[in-house]
């Protein structure tokens, strides 16, 4: 009796102590599952707070204000009327002039050298287009506000860092400059409008988005009007009319194999069979539409067959029951039901073709292109590409340029899936 | 005329074919007594009459687009002196594109041979006169096709058949296109690649062991003979791809476990979105985020503790790419998951197991091929990645496992090959061709057996 409760008591004591070790266990084992999402939500955050703390700095860039002085002389302009000379005039010059008249204390010719460097030689261009449109500014004066070299741009901007200001590539002569510039309130940062309107320039000052973002406009506008009716249509095909058969499993098992084909094997294709079989030109947006609307294909009649699969038979019979053709069926009833479903898809395969990029490299778009693209036929960047293209520059301003453009490309996917969410939650009814 | 106008007045025509169409159909309707004597709905002879205004007309102008350069191209060829043939495809390329520019007045004609600017006349001549002829024929055609289909109408054609029947063809048309895709894909990289090991040997590129691409331009050139050997380019893949798993599948399969298995509605209602903000976000970002920030600092960390760590190390590259792959696998792990019968939880729960003997024990064992069949998929993935590697991960070809080091991969060099311009009988070339094939079979056979495992796995429960 005794040596029962003893052997009663030990057992209790064993599956006390095994207890002990299994809920040990299972607060390890919760614990991991905790760290696991923690860390996948570090990811995120370190992701895009990096992003972002880079790439803020390049929506304002630094402008000097300077007064100009439209002198024919300086100009080489001996009439406003010849569009030949207001071409090839010294616009340049005049920029010069005015920053030799600001600053007459450097006048040694190694420091007029270095001066030259303060304002964006983009700017000549500006100041021609001034010029152009208001001919009676010639011999006058003006005061403007001027784009700085990227160099000025990320010195001024780095002044108030911690670990001191970047002075790698600028002189002492144009660190004093940009001293006087600030006392004197002659310097300041303003809205980057290049970076807005401009297409893509080598000097980073004057590099824009908005020709990649035309670009992608037309890529994407391509890639819509191919694959969302193709995609829809295979949709319906192989749910409605295909008859189940070999044939059918063929392209059904063909169809989930596409979808996880490596997207670069379609720019491969893209190359072999639209440039060198066809003869389509390189870097155009209708190469890169064609592309990325066999890559995303799959993804649309996947979505598009799940939203048709949703619509429940009962419509169905009753539609054939009043006499309606298996078309019509389709047509009137089935189509229609489904199309919620299917516009999501459809937006969740555009913000799927809007980030790829690595097809894209295949067919030359990675092209160096300043023109903003004037239609699906023009040579073109996308801004993806553009964001590859960049951060392979060397100049430290384009770190900036790139994740400004990447939180402009961020932006819009985030639209185009938060849309789709409130699509499917708007639209999509349940049966 | 632009294919753009043309395509635009063949899209008026086809309209009003529609238009007259129907119209016809009612008029023949109103003596009967009615729409109801007609065979078919009105809408059903407008549309036999579009489509036969529209689609031979079509089909012509895509043969036309089709083969209308080569056809130029091969009257202009013909059409030049003895002394000027082009002999190899080389010089006919250049010879087509000088006369090409020429006519567009890209070039001046006083610099160039003279027959070449006759030539250059003729093909402008050529281009005109086949414009116009397709013009004209696509519009002809056009008409005549929604004439005919309109003098036809009567209220016993069976329009709603025929038009059904198009429909249909159209629809299975659309739905070939996958397969197209899949062969023009094979077809193309079969093609060149067969040409590539014309040059070297399938033996050299399968177990090489030197890769330098750079082929000499001239024969006296040192230290460019160019070499094929893929395995360093297939050890960098499968390293990178190696250390992306060992970041994807613990954390991935955890956190879908956690989310599944533990979490309240609340936090899997925010914590699930988030994660797959990591799926939405464009490759070319996360390269970004490796090269400029996670590279730098591993680099920074090795030299702090005295190791050399290169500035693109397969470690950067492979975590990035890891965390990538996280919601790939925490959502595909989610769904086999949440496909165990809850029956099985209750008996292991019933039995005294605690929750995560339950999940080790019961739940993981019975949804392992889904699981399976999960990671060999994001492993296709990982192999396929290109933009995270280009931008990451270096160029040279290292035969190396430690992850510290530089390694090149299959996809960064089928884009160092190709990118800019290229010459389509080199073997460099060729050489990103014999990659990509390695690389389209490789992951097709990984999708195939994924997919056949999550499939076979899914028949015992449902």
């Amino acid at each position: 009796m005794n040596n029962t409760t003893e052997q009663q008591h030990q057992i209790a004591e064993r599956v006390a102590r095994g207890l002990k070790r299994r809920y040990r266990a299972e607060r390890r084992f919760r614990l991991y599952g905790i760290l696991s999402i923690a860390f996948g939500l570090l990811a995120v955050l370190v992701l895009f707070t990096d992003i972002i703390s880079k790439g803020a700095g390049a929506f304002r860039q630094t402008y000097v204000q300077l007064t100009l002085q439209y002198d024919a002389d300086v100009l080489g302009i001996s009439d406003i009327n010849d569009e030949r000379q207001l071409a090839l005039a010294d616009y340049q010059g005049v920029i010069n002039q005015a920053l030799y008249e600001r600053f007459p204390q450097y006048s040694s010719r190694k420091d007029k050298r270095e001066l030259k460097k303060v304002i964006s030689n983009g700017e000549g261009y500006e100041i021609r287009d001034r010029l152009v449109a208001n001919p009676s500014l010639l011999n006058q004066s003006e005061t403007l506000w001027l784009v700085t070299d990227d160099d000025v741009d990320t010195y001024y901007k780095s002044i108030g860092d911690d670990d001191g200001a970047f002075t790698g590539r600028v002189s002492e002569t144009i660190q004093s400059v940009v001293g006087e510039l600030i006392d004197s309130g002659d310097i300041d940062l303003r809205l980057n409008v290049n970076f807005f309107t401009r297409g893509d320039s080598r000097e980073p000052e004057q590099a824009g988005i908005w020709g990649a973002a035309v670009g992608s406009f037309f890529t994407l506008l391509i890639t819509l009007a191919l694959s969302f009716p193709i995609g829809v249509a295979a949709a319906i095909y192989l749910e409605e009319f295909a008859p189940r058969n070999r044939w059918t499993d063929i392209i059904e098992v063909n169809i989930n194999n596409l979808a996880a084909v490596p997207s670069i094997i379609f720019g491969l294709l893209g190359l072999a069979i639209f440039i060198n079989f066809f003869g389509i030109p390189r870097s155009v947006p209708i190469v890169g539409g064609l592309v990325l609307t066999l890559m995303t294909l799959p993804t649309i009649i996947i979505s598009s067959r799940a939203a048709i699969k949703a619509v429940p038979p009962s419509i169905r019979e009753a539609a054939i029951g009043i006499g309606a053709s298996p078309m019509q069926v389709v047509m009137h009833h089935v189509l229609p039901l489904a199309m919620p479903g299917m516009l999501t898809g459809a937006i969740i395969g555009m913000a799927q073709a809007l980030g790829e990029t690595a097809p894209l490299l295949m067919i030359g778009m990675v092209a160096f292109i300043v023109d903003i693209p004037s239609g699906p036929a023009s040579p073109a960047t996308v801004l993806p590409v553009q964001i590859f293209l960049w951060a392979d520059s060397p100049e430290r301003a384009f770190v900036e340029k790139t994740s400004a453009a990447i939180m402009v490309l961020l932006t819009f996917l985030i639209i185009m899936n938060a849309s789709a969410v409130w699509l499917r939650k708007r639209l999509e009814r349940r049966w | 005329m632009s294919t753009i106008n043309l395509l635009l007045i063949l899209g008026a025509l086809v309209v009003a074919a529609y238009y007259l169409g129907y119209g016809r159909s009612l008029q023949m309707a109103k003596p009967l007594g009615g729409i109801r004597h007609l065979h078919s709905l009105p809408f059903y002879y407008g549309m036999r009459a579009a489509l036969w205004c529209g689609i031979p007309a079509l089909l012509l102008l895509a043969f036309w687009l089709m083969f209308d350069e080569p056809i130029i191209s091969a009257a202009i060829i013909n059409g030049l002196p003895e002394a000027l043939k082009p002999q190899t495809s080389a010089e006919e390329n250049l010879v087509l594109s000088t006369v090409r520019n020429l006519a567009t007045g890209a070039l001046s004609a006083d610099a160039v041979d003279p027959a070449l600017v006759a030539a250059s006349d003729r093909f402008a001549e050529l281009n005109q006169i086949g414009a116009r002829l397709s013009t004209a024929g696509v519009l002809s055609l056009a008409v005549i096709g929604g004439f005919v289909a309109w003098a036809k109408i009567s209220p016993q054609v069976r329009a709603r058949q025929q038009v059904e029947r198009i429909f249909k063809a159209i629809l299975l048309l659309c739905s070939l296109v996958a397969i197209f895709t899949t062969v023009g894909i094979l077809l193309s990289v079969l093609f060149e690649s067969l040409r590539f090991f014309q040059a070297v040997p399938v033996t050299e590129f399968l177990f090489g062991t030197e890769w330098s691409p750079q082929t000499a331009i001239r024969a006296d050139q040192v230290g460019s003979s160019g070499s094929f050997g893929a395995i360093p380019l297939f050890v960098g893949t499968l390293l990178i791809s190696f250390i992306a798993m060992l970041v994807a599948v613990p954390v991935g399969l955890m956190s879908a476990i956690y989310l599944a298995e533990y979490a309240s509605g609340r936090v899997r209602a925010y914590a699930k979105p988030t994660l797959e903000i990591l799926a939405g976000v464009p490759t070319v970002v996360y390269g970004f985020f490796a090269a400029l920030t996670v590279a730098p600092l591993f680099r920074d960390m090795g030299a702090s503790v005295g190791l050399s760590v290169s500035s693109e190390s397969a470690l950067a590259a492979g975590l990035v790419m890891g965390v990538m792959i996280i919601p790939f696998v925490s959502s595909l792990a989610d769904d086999v998951i949440n496909a165990v019968p809850q029956s099985l939880r209750d008996g292991s729960l019933g039995l005294g197991a605690t929750h995560s003997e339950t999940i080790k024990k019961v739940i993981f064992p019975a949804a392992l091929p889904g699981i399976v069949g999960g990671v060999l998929l994001a492993v296709s993935r990982a192999i396929g990645e290109t933009m995270i590697v280009v931008m990451a991960a270096g160029l040279a070809a290292n035969l190396t496992a430690n992850p510290l080091e530089t390694v090149t991969t299959i996809t960064v060099q089928i884009v160092t090959l190709l990118v800019g311009d290229q010459e389509f009988d080199s073997p460099k070339t060729l050489a990103a061709f014999a990659l990509g094939l390695m690389l389209f079979v490789v992951t097709l056979a990984l999708n195939f057996i994924a997919l056949h495992v999550v499939r076979k796995y899914r028949e015992q429960y449902d």
